[in-house]
């Protein structure tokens, strides 16, 4: 189903997940090309204080992996994983600003937040990516996205653990590509080529 | 879909007409929560929005409230706390008047949770808590010291975490689906409204709470706020940030030392 090129210059890869979703991040990490020419950004549900998910996530990387903090630059060939509690908004000037305001989807950080927000900043130069989860967060901001001009990958519910999160992106629109993990570790080394 | 520009006519009206400066708060967050208004209170152009908030006061308030970010928490981040009342207090009680500022209070919750420290340290007799805020009706809610009763069960979670040895019900008496603080807690407690935008240092202090206020600030007004707070926080003193704020990039830097990991860090002699 490769109905678009994919070898636009993309700078920001943006995935969001939630239950199920970190099987997926396990087994995709390990098997991204070293040398794409772009930045990671992951919105993972968390519960308030959970803290080890960049460590686990770290070992699965040889790129540098940082929870972020306020204001911090979006690097190229950086991992970033979204704080726990706060919802993560991308600037127009490539930073990251946190934010404590009222959960939405019952959840905090947000995935619709950051989506929405990195559209804004990023429009054509973004892909992003949604994973397995029990919870309509992420469609809506998936679909601005794709409306921004940026790249859309939906994992194939039929392969996601719970296939709620990308079927609510599936009843709002067409994403470019629903794939499975594996499909998604080889459209994804092809990025920027 | 409201568009930067939109968002740059508002910000030029708020100043011209209100002298509300929110020009150099972070641009995401604040073009997300305009949208969000706009969406909710289902205006039909960009241009009723704008005449709304331009000629209406009464709006004008919903406003300012719905695109600054009003929420907080007793007890966030326990472990904050807990360094606080281990490494913090101790200095501080060192002083004949401890003099504290929480910059941005909101609704109180943090500074209902420092007065409880206090008490508990036996500080708070002679202590000054000074909580602003640049919105007065926040002010109004944080002096009645009444929270709802749903969040207790959480706050009484933070508060035994944070190594309080109470009951945490002892501070409150419930009424219907409301908690309201113990009249001896705010006491001590002096409500003012302060814009960190505009204002300058009024006091100084032996301690500055400011958590998750800055982080709706760009960076150069960042700066600019830490230097206000450099300017009214006396040599030795403290000042604690939230847990994903930083003062690494500021000049403040070099003379002020972090206290372990948490995101306190205690002013040069």
């Amino acid at each position: 189903m490769a109905q678009r090129s994919i070898n636009n210059h993309y700078k920001l890869l943006i995935i969001g997940g939630s239950a199920g979703s970190l099987d997926v991040l396990i087994q995709l990490l390990p098997f991204l090309r070293t040398d794409l020419d772009l930045s990671i950004v992951i919105i993972q549900h968390r519960k308030p204080g959970e803290s080890l998910l960049p460590d686990l996530l770290a070992g699965k990387t040889s790129w540098p992996l940082k929870e972020v903090e306020d204001k911090d630059p979006i690097e190229n060939q950086t991992i970033y994983i979204a704080p726990s509690d706060y919802h993560l908004l991308i600037e127009k000037n490539k930073t990251f600003s946190l934010d404590f305001s009222e959960k939405l989807h019952h959840s905090r950080p947000a995935i619709d937040i950051s989506f929405e927000t990195a559209a804004d900043a990023y429009g054509a130069s973004l892909v992003g990516v949604l994973l397995s989860g029990a919870n309509a967060d992420g469609a809506e901001g998936l679909k601005k996205i794709k409306e921004s001009g940026g790249l859309t990958i939906v994992q194939d519910p039929a392969e996601a653990s719970i296939a709620y999160m990308p079927e609510q992106a599936l009843n709002l629109f067409h994403p470019d590509y629903i794939v499975s993990t594996e499909e998604m570790v080889s459209i994804l080394n092809k990025l920027n080529r | 879909m409201v568009r930067d520009e939109d968002v740059q006519v508002l910000l030029n009206d708020m100043l011209d007409v209100y002298g509300y400066d929110f020009n150099d708060y972070s641009k995401a967050s604040l073009k997300r929560r305009i949208d969000r208004l706009f969406t909710l209170d289902k205006f039909p152009s960009f241009a009723e929005f704008r005449y709304r908030i331009k000629s209406d006061e009464a709006y004008l308030k919903r406003f300012v409230e719905e695109i600054t970010v009003n929420v907080t928490e007793m007890f966030r981040d326990p472990s904050f706390y807990q360094t606080l009342q281990k490494e913090v207090l101790p200095k501080l009680a060192t002083y004949p008047l401890i003099r504290i500022w929480h910059a941005g209070c909101s609704t109180g919750e943090e500074v209902y949770s420092m007065a409880i420290l206090l008490h508990e340290a036996n500080l708070l007799q002679k202590s000054l808590l000074y909580a602003t805020d640049l919105n007065p009706d926040v002010l109004e809610k944080a002096k009645e010291g009444i929270f709802p009763l749903s969040q207790m069960k959480q706050y009484s979670e933070n508060y035994l975490a944070a190594g309080g040895k109470r009951a945490f019900s002892e501070y409150y008496t419930s009424r219907y689906d409301r908690a309201k603080f113990d009249k001896e807690l705010s006491r001590k407690m002096i409500f003012a409204t302060h814009n960190l935008v505009s204002d300058r240092s009024f006091n100084e202090f032996q301690l500055i709470l400011c958590r998750n206020v800055m982080i709706y600030f760009d960076k150069d007004l960042q700066d600019r706020v830490l230097q206000l707070f450099d300017q009214s926080l006396e040599p030795l003193g403290f000042l604690g940030l939230g847990s994903k704020e930083t003062i690494r990039f500021s000049t403040l830097a070099s003379s002020y030392k972090q206290i372990g990991k948490e995101k306190i860090w205690r002013k040069g002699a």
